[in-house]
């Protein structure tokens, strides 16, 4: 009997690093930003008391001349749009990442390494100097309007940046390796003689990418599609650069209030609100999943 | 595919009216066209080009019959499961003709030639039950409903799976996974029914077990079967007939017996069985070597009146439960294993003895 309180003991301590680095790096920044949505901003940047809902407030509503409030969609807007920005980047990412990573995981070992390494290539270079490379290919004076121009294709530069496809573009580009990593992994593991099993039973090609390559995949289907969607919610360097700012996105928005706007309430609001959506949606999905999983 | 029971029933008759004779059956083949299942004709596989290529299969030529128990037997990198995959449309003869019911198939792929394959590693699709695994092959074909779910259930029945319908692959053990393999392939009752060395990953017991079961299952459904094997007592066990094979060329093809009894040359008689492979002109033959099989060989302690044995001396002797092993080295050299049930007592190593040889026991083996 006096050995298991002495085994829960020690448990504790060996999880105890990691508890702290758990509640160092997440849950004192989350609680720190929980606390300052709930104060007053201070003019010069910073918080201030009293505490307040006022920011949560203010993301529906605007505040009149007279004081009244009024139902304002400007801010749901701007979360709307980035919403759909996220899913179209995700499924961009899905149709061209699905492809790629069959190609790679059905080539030799020797290649399919030298494959993955230049997937993951990108990410030896910042992702500021990486989009801004995108400013220099695709404005007027750019690469492709170049190109454009010199095949006769187009008699004036055509107009890419600043608009939400080249938003879209620049966020796909960015997410493509987060899709693809997770899918190679998934198809890797499959056995090549499942191929050739379903081809010897009388499957098509489209048979065997729809019964057999797709579900074998979906597992990093779905862990790629959360790696893309979260971080492209809450983007604002492709937005910033590539959109040039017009149209703002809700990552950009929180950077702005805690920068030019100096409303570090509002800021940290957003923040809380957009984090509620996302642990939302994945709940949601890992639900879907377990309730999918059951009956089959 | 429906006709298929009704063109395999004479089948039947005549293979069991010429089981006498070796020689009848060769004479159905070039008679009755009906018989030809597959014929592979002058069949070359080279993997690679030019000087460094690899010739997996040299000038192949070989019928199958139909409704028959066909085996592919031979050492690994033989060709025999490069002929296997031939069949199945995984590769491309790198010259000559393979026919099936009489038509040309080098240029059918896989998914349009009325063929299925057993894995050697089963190749189970994970994702799936063991009853959407056997209803691949006919869904694939286009058959819905009760049509699929009565023939998933008659195939699950015919491998003795019924009550694990429901499971997935993962959770079954190695031979219930064989099982619905070979229940999947069987499920769209294909003219031809390939397998890759199916018992090679089960275990002894498991292995004899299945051996009997494929041998029913074969008898039950009356589709023709090629087994690749390089076990010899599986083959000889199970086989209508077998080609030995080696090196890419079939060096010998016929009934489980006739290579047993007759080997053709000195690794036929090596590869299927055990056998002591002497010079020939030791027994006054013109060919080159004779070789006689352990069991048939006769040892004595003393010269009988005849002086037709020849004299030697013990090396070793092995116990081994239901027969004695003994290996005698003859005068000049060569030695031969002896293995009998009654053998004379008090044999030791250097004991000088006589082994005789009877005539009608030694094989002459033409290279």
């Amino acid at each position: 009997m006096a050995a298991q309180p002495r085994f829960r003991d020690r448990a504790l301590l060996l999880a105890g690093p990691a508890l702290l680095t758990i509640v160092i790096f997440m849950v004192l920044p989350m609680a720190i930003a929980l606390v300052y949505s709930f104060m007053t901003a201070s003019p010069y940047g910073g918080v201030e008391k009293p505490y307040t809902a006022g920011a949560y407030v203010r993301f529906v509503y605007d505040r009149d001349l007279d004081d009244s409030l009024v139902f304002d969609t400007t801010y749901l807007q701007i979360f709307a749009r980035s919403l759909i920005l996220a899913a179209l980047t995700s499924l961009g990412c899905l149709l061209i990442g699905l492809p790629m990573a069959w190609y790679v995981a059905t080539r030799r070992p020797v290649q399919r390494q030298i494959l993955v390494l230049l997937v993951t290539i990108p990410f030896w270079t910042n992702l500021l100097i990486r989009t801004y490379c995108w400013v220099l290919l695709l404005r007027d004076q750019g690469l492709v309007n170049n190109v454009l121009l010199w095949l006769g294709l187009t008699k004036a530069p055509i107009t890419f940046l600043y608009s939400d496809g080249a938003v879209l573009l620049g966020l796909i580009y960015s997410s493509l390796p987060f899709m693809v990593l997770p899918i190679y992994g998934a198809l890797e593991k499959m056995d090549p003689r499942l191929v050739e099993a379903a081809y010897d039973l009388y499957a098509d090609r489209w048979a065997i990418m729809r019964k057999l390559v797709w579900p074998l995949a979906k597992p990093g289907v779905a862990a790629g599609n959360l790696l893309v969607f979260v971080p492209a919610l809450g983007a604002f360097l492709q937005p910033d650069i590539l959109g040039g700012g017009k149209k703002l996105m809700i990552g950009s928005l929180i950077q702005q209030q805690f920068t030019t706007g100096r409303n570090w309430a509002f800021g940290a609001a957003l923040s809380m609100i957009l984090m509620a959506f996302v642990l939302g949606a994945m709940m949601w999905s890992a639900w879907r999943r377990a309730a999918i999983a059951v009956p089959v | 595919m429906q006709s298929l029971q009704t063109v395999a029933r004479p089948e039947i008759n005549l293979r069991v009216g010429s089981e006498g004779q070796s020689q009848d059956q060769s004479l159905d083949i070039e008679t009755d066209s009906s018989v030809r299942l597959v014929q592979v004709q002058g069949v070359t596989k080279a993997f690679g080009v030019g000087p460094t290529a690899l010739k997996a299969l040299d000038n192949v030529s070989l019928t199958i019959r139909t409704n028959e128990f066909f085996t592919l037997l031979g050492p690994s990198g033989c060709g025999k499961t490069t002929l296997l995959r031939l069949l199945a449309g995984f590769e491309h003869p790198t010259e000559g003709a393979i026919l099936l019911d009489n038509k040309h198939v080098v240029n059918d792929p896989p998914n349009k030639r009325p063929v299925n394959t057993v894995f050697q590693s089963y190749a189970l699709f994970p994702h799936m039950s063991v009853e959407q695994n056997v209803a691949f092959g006919l869904e694939r074909l286009g058959q819905r409903g009760p049509e699929v779910a009565e023939r998933v259930a008659a195939m699950l029945k015919l491998v003795r799976l019924e009550a694990l319908a429901k499971r997935r692959p993962s959770q079954l053990s190695g031979g219930q996974q064989q099982r619905v393999a070979l229940a999947r392939a069987l499920a769209p009752q294909p003219r031809l029914l390939l397998l890759d060395e199916p018992l090679s990953a089960l275990d002894l017991k498991l292995r004899r077990g299945m051996q009997v079961e494929l041998k029913r299952i074969q008898r039950e459904t009356g589709i023709t079967f090629v087994l690749v094997t390089h076990d010899q007592e599986e083959a000889l066990s199970m086989s209508d007939r077998i080609a030995v094979m080696d090196h890419g060329r079939v060096l010998q093809l016929g009934r489980p017996s006739d290579i047993y009894e007759r080997p053709n040359c000195r690794f036929v008689a090596d590869f299927i069985g055990e056998a002591n492979v002497l010079p020939g002109s030791l027994f006054g033959f013109k060919a080159p070597y004779v070789a006689i099989r352990p069991e048939r060989v006769l040892l004595s302690m003393k010269q009988d009146p005849e002086n037709s044995g020849l004299p030697g001396h013990v090396v070793e002797v092995v116990y081994l439960g239901a027969t004695t092993s003994c290996t005698v080295a003859l005068q000049g050299g060569p030695l031969v294993k002896v293995e009998r049930s009654d053998l004379p007592t008090g044999l030791v190593p250097d004991r000088p003895v006589i082994c005789r040889f009877p005539h009608d026991a030694l094989l002459p083996l033409e290279s």
